[in-house]
């Protein structure tokens, strides 16, 4: 049995552009995760989101390994872009569409799911 | 008041920087800041905004802060 901090570092690890956020990308229940979501988005971004309100302990172990203290948190291939007000000024200065087509290829199909963690 | 508090935490963190503290909602724990200082030289928006995460870890992590907007800007 993977502990919960194993399980968010191979989400981390494992999907392009993930979001930890408040809510789900069908159901925001946050106005900074909606202003992530909506950045990456427009920056043509496929986008995993995990909401990070089912278990306290989500956000914890989340914060405790990525040192940010706040939600969202966006990663694009492992790394830590930021939260809501970075993504959108990488956007507006067209960083974040660069890094992302870097990171996935220029031809990266754009999904939208939610990822479940399971806490024991 | 929380407003005060978490602006003479960024003045103390950034000395000689002009630091503006809103409070969004008027309810006393949404803020937006904004920090111009010469430690943001050189670093980059994630560097930037950490040392703002860094200076007010206090009142994040005691919940004083519910949600919080950064902006920051060097001198350079």
């Amino acid at each position: 049995m993977s502990t919960l901090q194993d399980q968010i570092k191979q989400v981390i690890d494992t999907e392009p552009v993930v979001v930890f956020m408040k809510g789900t990308p069908d159901a925001p229940a946050c106005g900074n995760s909606m202003r992530a979501l909506q950045a990456l988005w427009q920056a043509g971004a496929p986008i995993t989101g995990v909401d990070v309100l089912p278990d306290p302990r989500i956000r914890q172990e989340l914060s405790a390994l990525s040192e940010w203290p706040t939600i969202p948190q966006v990663f694009v291939k492992g790394e830590l872009i930021g939260g809501a007000d970075i993504t959108e000024e990488l956007l507006a200065s067209g960083e974040l569409r660069e890094k992302i087509d870097q990171a996935l290829g220029d031809e990266h199909p754009q999904t939208v799911r939610t990822l479940v963690l399971a806490p024991d | 008041m929380a407003l005060t508090t978490i602006r003479d935490l960024l003045a103390e963190a950034f000395p000689g920087g002009r630091v503006d503290v809103e409070d969004r909602t008027g309810g006393g724990d949404h803020f937006q800041v904004t920090v111009v200082s010469d430690a943001f030289n050189g670093l980059s928006l994630i560097q930037q905004h950490t040392l703002v995460n860094a200076a007010l870890a206090g009142p994040l992590a005691d919940g004083t802060i519910h949600e919080l907007r950064i902006r920051t800007k060097g001198t350079a």
